[in-house]
């Protein structure tokens, strides 16, 4: 993987990834050069790199039962704590547990645990966002941005932490709690995207020629407010896995003995005199994981902004 | 300025009433019955009652709520379920090396952030920023309580130079005290730089890019010199904003750094009494979390409109 090339993320106007200068969602339809967005999108190396590792990922998880080498829960009493070796590449755990197939399972768990949990987040976040900042008044300004206020002010850790709590343990459970503790992000940026473009000459047009407010929302603000709340969703993806760790670690999250990265790394760290590799490869794959959606999402964000093309 | 002072305190008082109403919710309401959420399933109906009676959890949910703020207002905060010790004198015990730690950590991120994204933005395009910008984005990505392993095994397990876990009070003994933090200060520090780093460069890029600093360097004033003493000032005023809200996340949300090296602070405190079923201790140190990023959002928000007299002839605010 070639971490080398362009800056990513920051706003500080990057030389146009490929200089094309492709129109990118603006017009009323919103149809972006898809194609050449495409191209650009592979010439932006730390996007592209981020973008394999989740392809990477992702076949993982869907074929982790083909892929592990053993059965990632089933405990194997001659097998304790072995160091890494041909038969266990990455060694064993304190029930004798083969790494790797945990970690190839535990894959699932996290990209699960962020598809999950940001689908929630923008299934709360983009109708309630759409719908505050469209009709704006008492209810957007009063209530649903007092009430985004409010929810920001829990550190997002803490706030999933005590949903979690209060729900009890379980892998869904965890999912409820970061995707609420998400949501508020995606209100605020669905709304203020929605009130840059409402005003936008289209809409009036599209107002003054008699379309409804159904229709305005999904065709006309819909489609031009997506990019910015797709770069959300990717690094909020970033987000979310590492939360499920952080609950998994806790106790919070997915329950043994299915195997989570986070848990997993509970389990080694009371192993680290005994057994270091143990601790390696789980927090290994939640770098990777979650360095992977962050690439994506800066890059995603540099390519889709028009700001930073240019 | 005072005006400004004062609609912003005011805009805070309806965030801090719906922020108490919220952590009422969530610990009130969504479990169904209190008494069973926290003696658990096994707890005999009866025993259910009598509880949900010796707390008042029978009454009605307003009359809870409004009894509770009333308590909120004059700093009581309910007693622990597990001891009976007031829940405010638990927050005040743990507090401390709770500050301590987001203070230092805050300290190493602005110690290795600001060189780092000067650094990046006055040679942007070149190694030095490409380096800088993958390491601000790794650091980013790495996982807290795996850095913090890491460090534990190469420190404590294999060099034996530093103790793996446990806290020392700084006012106690400050040469062990400095040991015990230090691995999880440098752990919190470092993920904070990386935000910070990218907060400093982008900024300092915005600002370079403004007609006084073509002035300046037209006055034939060196590279450095323009940096220093006419950008970076400016390139600061949004890295403040974004080092106050990192503060107040820490202060509020050291859960996981706490909880790898044994330390006794308030992250972990929210920790020990979700498993304990301590909700009253949990309700309490949730809406302490709360407040403190309010309180700090404040202070930011004034210093923010100190530094940039744009911020009160706007009104704007960052809520």
């Amino acid at each position: 993987m070639s971490l080398e090339p362009e800056p990513v993320a920051v706003p500080d106007l990057e030389p146009g990834g490929a200089g094309d200068g492709a129109a990118l969602p603006g017009g009323p339809q919103g149809v972006p050069g898809w194609r050449r967005l495409g191209r650009r999108f592979v010439r932006h190396r730390l996007a592209a790199a981020g973008a394999a590792v989740v392809l990477v990922l992702l076949v993982v998880a869907l074929l982790a039962p083909v892929l592990a080498p053993y059965d990632p829960v089933e405990p194997d009493y001659a097998a304790i704590l072995q160091p890494p070796s041909p038969a266990h590449p990455l060694g064993t755990d304190e029930l004798g547990r083969d790494i790797l197939s945990r970690l190839i399972y535990g894959a699932r768990v996290s990209i699960l645990a962020g598809l999950i949990s940001v689908g929630l987040a923008l299934a709360i976040g983009l109708p309630v966002g759409l719908v505050a900042g469209y009709f704006r008044g008492f209810w957007d300004e009063g209530v649903i941005m007092r009430l985004t206020d409010a929810l920001m002010a829990f550190p997002s850790l803490v706030l999933a932490l005590a949903i979690a709590a209060v729900l009890g343990p379980s892998f869904g459970n965890a999912m409820v709690a970061i995707g609420i503790s998400l949501a508020p992000t995606f209100i605020r940026l669905v709304r203020g995207q929605v009130l840059a473009v409402r005003e936008l000459e289209y809409v009036e047009a599209g107002r003054a020629a008699g379309a409804g407010h159904l229709w305005q929302i999904g065709r006309h603000i819909l489609p031009n407010i997506l990019s910015p709340v797709l770069v959300q969703a990717t690094l909020s993806l970033a987000a979310a896995v590492i939360s499920e760790a952080s609950l998994s670690y806790l106790g919070l999250g997915i329950q043994p003995p299915y195997p989570s990265w986070g848990y997993d790394l509970r389990t080694a760290q009371g192993y680290l005199d005994l057994a270091p590799w143990m601790a390696y490869w789980p927090g290994l794959a939640i770098f990777v994981t979650v360095l992977a959606f962050n690439l994506l999402g800066d890059g995603l964000r540099d390519l889709l902004d028009p700001r930073l093309r240019n | 300025m005072l005006q400004f002072v004062v609609r912003r305190l005011l805009l805070s008082i309806p965030v801090l009433i719906l922020v108490t109403l919220l952590v009422f919710i969530l610990i009130h309401v969504v479990p169904g019955n209190p008494g069973r959420a926290i003696l658990g399933p096994e707890a005999s109906p009866e025993a259910v009652a009598a509880f949900n009676r010796a707390h008042g959890l029978d009454r009605p949910l307003h009359v809870q709520y409004l009894t509770w703020l009333a308590g909120v207002l004059r700093g009581d905060l309910g007693r622990s379920l597990v001891d009976g010790t007031p829940v405010a004198t638990l927050i005040a015990q743990r507090l401390p090396a709770t500050v301590e730690l987001a203070v230092g950590a805050m300290l190493v991120a602005t110690l290795v952030a600001l060189p780092a994204g000067i650094v990046a933005a006055t040679r942007r395009g070149t190694a030095a920023d490409h380096v800088g910008t993958v390491l601000a984005l790794a650091g980013l990505s790495v996982p807290q309580f795996w850095l913090g392993m890491l460090l534990i095994l190469f420190f404590a397990v294999r060099m034996k130079w530093l103790p793996a876990s446990g806290y020392v009070p700084l006012t106690v003994d400050p040469v062990q005290n400095l040991k015990t933090m230090i691995l999880p200060i440098v752990v919190t520090g470092l993920r904070e730089s990386a935000v910070l780093m990218r907060m400093m460069r982008s900024s300092l890029l915005e600002v370079l890019r403004l007609d006084y600093v073509r002035t300046a360097r037209a006055k034939g004033l060196g590279r450095w010199g323009v940096v220093v003493r006419h950008a970076a000032r400016n390139a600061l005023v949004p890295v403040l904003t974004v080092s106050g809200l990192q503060l107040a996340g820490l202060l509020g949300g050291l859960v996981i750094t706490e909880q790898i090296f044994v330390i006794p602070g308030f992250g972990r405190l929210i920790v020990d009494s979700i498993f304990t079923r301590d909700l009253i201790t949990l309700k309490g140190a949730v809406l302490v979390a709360a407040a403190l990023v309010v309180a700090v959002n404040l202070v930011v928000d004034i210093l923010y409109a100190w530094l940039d007299p744009r911020i009160k002839v706007t009104g704007g605010s960052r809520a």
